[in-house]
């Protein structure tokens, strides 16, 4: 016994009935229907002794509210138990996702950016890269770079010519000891570790314990 | 139309008015019609360097505000025929003209002239964004300092937000000793910084400073090693390849020939 609709389907099984809900409607439409079918449609199945219900989602991702919205309509018929709500699981692990930007922070420009990013240019002395995630710069760190400024002591700043005049992650500031400027000329990073700022060589990143990609070779 | 070229720098003292003088007189030496334009307003030099100061009549603000028309306040030069200079007033600040005024100004000054050399005045206020209203194209003036080199940068990124193309770069005073003892940021590291076209070098020259005080543009003088440079730039400015000076060419006689014979 199925009882075909445009978004809301209900199905009887042997233990109980199944709610499949459409994925693809607006989530307001959807609860829309299943409040009118609950009211108005199908009182035959829907009253009487409790039955058991499982709601099936389809691949829909919902908020903790939209699912008490969602149960509070079902909980209204007193005979529904509701027995399990079926919808993904946590979100799938996610690539970091990189702004690209290009071009020069000169003197006395601030280049803002909410998130990681990744800039292909120079930061010229008093120019300033303000991030809220990490920040890698292909090209010169010549100013100020602050990476985490909402405070995520996580973040980190990396360039290829790594000579700032400042650094700074979350709420920790670090003036460059003066031999910076004749470093090694490989590409380098900055992160904070039980909150002093450290550099080190771009290849030991992956000894931060933070879940980059990690390429291990075949 | 011509072409109006602002001289500007940030940071004083660097040889913005030097440039414009020197410039202006090279492109008038090549045969060109020139007007220089002084917007220093309250701090006018232009005139002292072109040795012009005593034919001034009519100025900028007399021009701006309706006082005098723009051919009477042009004062002409005593060496060219086709080099003449709109002097700034002495007695106000740059808050007595507007950007609009100074582009109408320079707009009708490119009808006449085929190259309008704007000196600009220091810093980043008001004066600067009256010198750059009206022009074209831009030089940016820097010493091998490194406050100088971050006050071009500063400017560099101005001037990129504003409508006039890409700018060039003239390093001026360079000290070839200092260089090559390392003691002077060299050519190469004020490039790496700034990163726009280099269109001319101009090494430290005494005569500079004697030329200056006596009215005087250095080009005129063809012994002067900053006024071959600064002829180069102006041949650069009209299209020429011309190759970059050499620094190092005080040496002695006995030195070219121990090059020659690959001694050197």
């Amino acid at each position: 016994m199925a009882v075909k609709s445009n978004h809301v389907t209900i199905k009887g099984i042997k233990d109980g009935l199944v709610f499949l809900l459409d994925d693809e409607c607006e989530y307001e439409e959807l609860l829309g229907e299943l409040r009118y079918k609950l009211e108005h449609s199908h009182q035959n199945i829907l009253t009487g002794p409790i039955i058991h219900v499982d709601v099936k989602m389809g691949s829909r991702r919902i908020t903790e509210d939209q699912k008490q919205n969602m149960l509070d309509i079902l909980k209204q018929k007193g005979n529904l138990l509701i027995r399990s709500v079926e919808f993904p699981a946590s979100e799938p692990e996610q690539v970091p996702v990189y702004a690209i930007m290009s071009g020069m922070v000169r003197s006395g420009q601030v280049l803002h950016h909410d998130g990681d990013l990744l800039f292909l240019g120079d930061v010229n002395p008093g120019g300033s890269i303000l991030c809220t995630g990490d920040i890698y710069i292909l090209g010169a760190l010549r100013g100020m770079a602050h990476a985490g400024v909402e405070g995520n002591e996580e973040a980190i700043i990396a360039a290829s010519h790594f000579a700032p005049t400042q650094l700074r992650i979350a709420e920790q500031i670090s003036r460059p000891p003066d031999e910076w400027e004749t470093r090694e000329t490989s590409m380098e990073f900055a992160f904070l570790q039980n909150g002093a700022m450290q550099i080190d060589k771009i290849s030991n990143i992956v000894r931060l314990r933070r879940d980059f990609n990690v390429f291990k070779g075949v | 139309m011509g072409e109006a070229i602002v001289i500007t720098s940030g940071k004083g003292g660097v040889g913005k008015t030097t440039t414009s003088a020197n410039i202006g007189t090279a492109l008038a030496l090549l045969g060109k019609k020139v007007c220089l334009v002084d917007t220093d307003i309250g701090l006018r030099n232009l005139d002292v360097v072109m040795g012009l100061e005593n034919r001034i009549i009519y100025d900028l603000c007399d021009v701006a505000e309706g006082r005098c028309r723009l051919n009477q306040a042009l004062v002409k030069d005593k060496r060219f025929d086709e080099l003449y200079m709109l002097p700034a007033a002495q007695t106000k600040d740059k808050n007595a003209v507007s950007p609009e005024q100074v582009r109408d100004i320079i707009l009708e000054l490119k009808k006449e002239y085929e190259y309008i050399i704007i000196d600009c005045p220091a810093g980043i206020e008001q004066g600067f964004k009256n010198a750059i209203a009206g022009a074209d194209k831009a030089i940016v003036v820097t010493t091998p300092e490194n406050a100088a080199v971050r006050d071009a940068d500063r400017i560099i990124g101005l001037l990129e937000s504003s409508e006039i193309e890409s700018p060039k770069l003239v390093v001026n005073r360079i000290r070839p000793n200092m260089v090559k003892t390392g003691d002077m940021l060299d050519i190469e590291d004020v490039l790496q910084v700034l990163n726009i076209d280099l269109i001319g070098i101009v090494p430290d020259d005494e005569y500079v400073i004697k030329a200056a005080n006596s009215g005087e543009p250095t080009v005129m003088n063809p012994d002067s090693r900053a006024a071959i440079a600064y002829r180069n730039i102006a041949r650069r400015i009209l299209g020429d390849t011309v190759p970059l000076m050499h620094l190092d060419q005080k040496k002695g006689m006995f030195s070219k020939f121990k090059k020659l014979f690959g001694m050197g």
